[in-house]
């Protein structure tokens, strides 16, 4: 899907310059240390909607980017309030 | 399901019960496979199959349905190498034409290390019981001899493990087959029920709230292809699941035969032939997890013209479809089969690019998994807990499509 990722540094430029980071995301409720490890490595919360994501800019700046992206619709969204 | 196959499979809708033994969620593959395996091999008939919309309309229905067993890790050989004998004896089991072709697969090598590799494979293969050998350019030549050994000067093929069983078959027949199989064993089969939550006893799980109304039932499995983190979530699991989105394309007719299916891990992509003379070419996942159903240009561009470097004819050849599908990949490329932390759960997961191949063997395992309490040997290595027990099945490699 080609979407374009607004880069603060670059501007908007396509999705193949980036490549994809996940922001990992322990629930609190996990509360072992080990199990958190487990998670921590393993675990998606695999969001159907609005998800915060990290883009590196590989081919660019080479910085991170922070977006929220609707992954039912594959857009990049504003922040949700 | 159209109107014509409707009359052709015999298919009974009845009304939904308070109770069953076992409610299957996910009206694909793997959920009527395992309903049919149940019926068949340990009579287990009081069974009920939920499928949101109609029956092999996800993923199943979405696949670019290739058969093969030539893995790179032993249990893995062994698990698909069982998928690929029982799709050899499905269409006579079941009496229905599959379209069940033997093909071979041709998996290229570009360099030094890809040679390596697929030596290896061609080796785990025959030592865990896969017909699968090491075969040079000439050889390649022989078996498609459209092929462009230069690689269109930028790929030159420097050989190729060759799988002797890789086949096709016809996805939506092999649906069908399992699900009339079933069906006249007397395994319900609800289409448009959706599951919005699990009911639970304390930590067991007794039964699903459908739009139709509670059902109950000792086990409830989850089959779901796509978006199983949903009912993951309703049990209260967290699986090691990201959904991704995966197209695949076919162009129009091509006159001459292409026999084998031709893939390249290198340059990602394969091509084979349909039935009607279509070539049918799908590459990789999207690198984002998504759920999005759109189909793009990027891949077809790409894609495309990786594979015309190898064989030429694509070139005159014209795009006439493209579709999605949304695969649900785990972390070690391998799937996710058997019981859950949560009592009365069990769970069939994981399928990512590689489900339609392990249909059969897929359903016949959880079939005996549900019918004796026990998980067989097969698909033990597989269990969701590998994870916390640092046992990987990692074998991104044979993925075919990363």
């Amino acid at each position: 899907m080609s979407i374009k990722i607004p880069c603060p540094h670059c501007g908007e430029r396509p999705i193949h310059e980036f490549a994809y980071g996940e922001v990992p995301e322990v629930p609190d409720e996990i509360t072992d240390i080990d199990e958190r490890d487990l998670d921590r490595a393993f675990m998606f919360k695999n969001t159907e909607g609005v998800q915060l994501e990290a883009w590196y800019h590989i081919y660019g700046c080479r910085r991170w980017v922070y977006v929220y992206r609707d992954t039912v619709r594959d857009v990049i969204v504003p922040k949700p309030v | 399901m159209n109107e014509y196959m409707e009359r052709q499979v015999q298919l009974k809708w009845y009304e939904p019960k308070k109770t069953y033994d076992v409610i299957i969620i996910g009206g694909g593959g793997h959920g009527l496979s395992t309903a049919y395996h149940l019926a068949t091999r340990h009579n287990i008939t009081n069974v009920a199959v939920l499928e949101r919309k109609y029956i092999g309309g996800g993923n199943s229905g979405r696949n670019t349905t290739v058969i093969r067993a030539n893995y790179g890790i032993p249990e893995a050989v062994r698990f698909y190498q069982r998928s690929v004998d029982l799709y050899k004896r499905l269409e006579e089991e079941t009496g229905r034409w599959l379209m069940h072709l033997e093909k071979g697969i041709l998996w290229i090598a570009h360099s030094e290390a890809a040679v390596r590799q697929e030596r290896a494979r061609a080796e785990v293969n025959r030592a865990f019981g896969a017909k699968t050998d090491f075969v040079t350019p000439e050889e390649i030549k022989k078996i498609v001899p459209q092929i462009d050994l230069s690689g269109g000067g930028v790929w030159p093929i420097m050989g190729a493990s060759y799988h002797h069983d890789g086949a096709t078959a016809r996805h939506d027949r092999v649906n069908w087959a399992l699900a009339e199989g079933a069906n006249k064993r007397g395994v319900h089969i609800h289409q448009r029920t959706e599951v919005l939550d699990l009911i639970k006893e304390g930590d067991r799980v007794i039964g699903v709230q459908t739009n139709h109304g509670p059902m109950y039932a000792d086990i409830v499995m989850s089959a779901v292809g796509g978006h199983v983190s949903r009912v993951a979530k309703m049990a209260g699991l967290r699986l090691p699941i990201r959904t991704h989105t995966l197209q695949a394309y076919v162009t129009n007719h091509y006159q001459q035969k292409l026999h084998p299916i031709v893939a390249s891990t290198s340059l990602l992509f394969y091509v084979s032939q349909t039935a009607r003379g279509e070539m049918l070419l799908g590459a990789q996942i999207d690198p984002q997890p998504s759920y999005n159903y759109r189909a793009g240009h990027d891949l077809i561009k790409g894609c495309s013209h990786r594979a015309m470097t190898m064989l030429p004819f694509l070139r005159d050849l014209r795009i006439l479809r493209q579709w999605t599908g949304v695969c649900d990949m785990s972390p070690d490329y391998s799937p996710i089969m058997g019981k859950t932390p949560i009592p009365g759960f069990l769970i069939t997961t994981g399928w990512g690019t590689w489900g339609f191949k392990a249909i059969p063997v897929g359903g016949e395992q959880m079939a005996a998994l549900i019918a004796t309490s026990e998980t067989p040997e097969l698909i033990a290595p597989f269990a969701l807990d590998r994870f916390a027990r640092d046992r990987t099945m990692a074998d991104r490699g044979s993925a075919g499509t990363h």
